[in-house]
């Protein structure tokens, strides 16, 4: 196990370089001179040369690839262009920020999905199965955008439930120490800023989690539905075991691991994908920073941003074929 | 009769209602079970003798299959009439099942250790220490070398003996009355199917209980059994003690079983097999439904319907050729 561990994280060393010449490559591969698509037509012929040689834009190409790669190893992954603030400064507020709302979004996917697909496989054709997947059918199918305006305008315009954007109000005070607003509030015991906090999540982690949600309660239904034809779910009946424990302890453990790889990829997918929910709800995570940043033409941001998604999506792969043993005994890593 | 039975099936029926019609999977079968002994239900596949076994479980899939209609009596009381709690509780606990392929049986994601421990603590109030020890000493009891480390064993790390093995341990847990044994060595290699009848019969001894072993192997009945239901089509066709079924069996199919055994001593030759397939029970026509393939079928056999009855004490037969002969008789 240990073994496998470690073997994966060295197999991490080829995506990472993989992954770090294709983002070197884009900010490369843009036609024309690159300092002048960053810095604009106005540029003066000074600050054009001053960029080139703080992005060393004059070197050979494999050497430039050098010298970025041996600044990634030290730590350092830029400048942002805009702030001159580094990278990984602007990344480490925003980073939180990403992680608290897909977390929150995959935690409701899991639970609501999870318990509807379990529901509607154990009452195959019945109206609650009908309706849940009617409704993961909708799921799967609405457009981000269009559902997190109709809940802005829901819950926010008309009733005033909501807040419609950002993490936190104006004027609420909040120590951070993680970055996670809603963990910090409880660890400095702000309940208040935890309400608040509260409020401001609920309605970007619903949008960004009705697709996983949908995509979850399918795959367990289907997934429960050819556990429970198994010989062993016989067994368990016929040992005179309580209907919830043959549903959720032998038949949920034997289905939970196509739904397992489906939140691994999911929550890989949300990281990184969450660029519409964060910029129709202002949500100040990674997503929104690196639309902007292509929008603006900052591609030393867009270059690292890239790189440490990618990195998160292969760590999260890796947690979720170590979950796999937990799930399933056979499965042998060596 | 002033018997004591453990178990009475009185006019069973089960069905299954699929698109293309009703299938009668168990139609009217009527017997009963004396505690200790072993009673036998043969029959080829689709015959019924599983979904007998089922119902008294009440374990039949439903939707779509249903018991629509008569009583199984357990010390008395009809298992019909039980709420599905009552029935939980009589599961594992008085009336336990094995069943046909120990591979998929068993839940691969589970500990051996945590399968058996189940049963006992959901009948039985130990605490997991208890449960662990008594598991311990079933696995001892069922001949599985070294019980305590293989306790912590998935079931991928047993062999198929072994795994029906923790089968039978696992259904002996609450020390049942009843064990009903679903073709438990049909998947197992021949010598291993021997060991497996051996342990039934050895453990029946030492616990006493009854138990149903259904199977297709003539060979299993006269290994174990003391009587034997044979089934055919949903009906039981003959019904009598296992002497009497090699030495004087009465029904044409039963015949046709019986020769359908390689024997050691006569010469080689072919063996029969019964011609024919047997019929499709979503569309079961008038009469008997072996007149297709009996070689004795007479015309009446197409029209009219053959019933149970006694023709030699203790001899339950279903065939006409009987029916006309006790009228010619009279």
């Amino acid at each position: 196990m240990i073994n496998y561990i470690i073997r994966r994280l060295l197999l991490l060393i080829p995506v990472f370089i993989g992954v770090s010449i294709l983002a070197f490559a884009l900010l490369r591969l843009i036609p024309g001179d690159p300092a002048k698509s960053m810095l604009g037509n106005k540029a003066t012929e000074a600050q054009l040369q001053s960029l080139r040689a703080e992005l060393k834009l004059n070197d050979p190409l494999p050497v430039q690839y050098a010298s970025y790669m041996k600044d990634v190893i030290k730590g350092d992954l830029g400048k942002s262009i805009k702030s001159h603030d580094s990278v990984i400064k602007e990344i480490s507020t925003r980073l939180p920020a990403t992680i608290e709302l897909s977390l929150f979004a995959l935690i409701i996917a899991i639970v609501i999905g999870v318990l509807a697909g379990i529901i509607s496989a154990a009452k195959r054709s019945s109206w609650f199965d009908h309706l849940s997947m009617t409704g993961a059918l909708f799921g799967v199918s609405m457009p981000i955008f269009w559902l997190g305006l109709m809940m802005i305008w829901l819950f926010s315009v008309t009733l005033h439930w909501l807040p419609p954007s950002g993490r936190l109000s104006v004027g609420t005070h909040l120590q951070t120490i993680t970055n996670f607003y809603l963990v910090d509030s409880i660890l400095t015991g702000n309940w208040f800023a935890f309400k608040d906090s509260l409020a401001h999540i609920l309605m970007p982690g619903f949008a960004l989690g009705t697709i996983p949600m949908a995509i979850i309660a399918r795959m367990t239904r289907s997934s429960m539905l050819e556990v429970l034809n198994q010989d062993f779910i016989r067994t368990a009946n016929a040992k005179g075991l309580a209907k919830y424990l043959v549903i959720f302890k032998h038949a949920l453990k034997n289905a939970f691991l196509p739904v397992l790889t489906v939140i691994g990829f999911q929550f890989g997918f949300l990281l990184g994908g969450a660029v519409l929910t964060e910029t129709i709800f202002s949500w100040p995570g990674v997503g929104r920073y690196v639309y902007q940043s292509i929008l603006s033409r900052d591609y030393p941001v867009v270059q690292s941003t890239i790189l440490i998604i990618a990195v998160m999506f292969v760590l999260i792969n890796l947690i979720t074929d170590i979950l796999y043993k937990y799930f399933d005994p056979r499965i042998r890593y060596d | 009769m002033g018997e004591n039975f453990l178990l009475q099936v009185r006019d069973l029926h089960t069905q299954f209602v699929t698109q293309s019609g009703v299938v009668k999977a168990v139609d009217g079968v009527n017997f009963e079970v004396k505690p200790g002994e072993t009673l036998g239900i043969v029959g080829e596949s689709g015959s019924g003798k599983s979904m007998t076994a089922l119902s008294i479980m009440k374990l039949v899939p439903s939707p779509p299959g249903e018991i629509v209609k008569g009583e199984i009596l357990y010390n008395g009381d009809d298992l019909i009439k039980k709420t599905e709690k009552q029935m939980r509780h009589i599961r594992g606990n008085k009336i336990s099942m094995i069943f046909q392929d120990p591979m998929t049986s068993l839940n691969p994601v589970f500990t051996v250790g945590e399968q058996l421990t189940e049963t006992l603590r959901t009948h039985r109030n130990v605490s997991k220490r208890q449960a662990l020890e008594h598991a311990t000493e079933l696995l001892n009891l069922v001949g599985i070398p070294d019980p305590k480390a293989r306790l912590k064993n998935y079931p991928h790390e047993f062999s198929g003996g072994m795994r029906q093995r923790v089968m039978i341990a696992m259904a002996l847990a609450c020390d049942p009355e009843l064990l009903i044994a679903d073709e438990p060595t049909t998947a197992l290699d021949v010598t291993v199917q021997a060991q497996i009848l051996e342990l039934l019969k050895k453990l029946q001894k030492e616990l006493g209980m009854a138990i149903i072993m259904i199977t297709h192997d003539l060979g299993v009945v006269a290994e174990i059994c003391d009587r034997v239901m044979v089934m055919y089509a949903g009906k039981q066709v003959e019904f009598t003690d296992r002497f009497r079924l090699f030495d004087v069996p009465k029904h044409p199919y039963t015949w046709g079983l019986l020769n359908s055994i390689p024997k050691m001593e006569k010469e080689k030759k072919r063996l029969k097999a019964i011609s024919g397939h047997p019929p499709d029970l979503r569309h079961l026509r008038k009469g008997c439904p072996f007149a297709e393939r009996c070689p004795k079928a007479k015309a009446s056999c197409r029209i009219q319907a053959p019933h149970l009855q006694e023709v030699e004490p203790g001899h339950l037969v279903s065939c006409l050729l009987y029916e006309e002969e006790k009228v010619t008789l009279e």
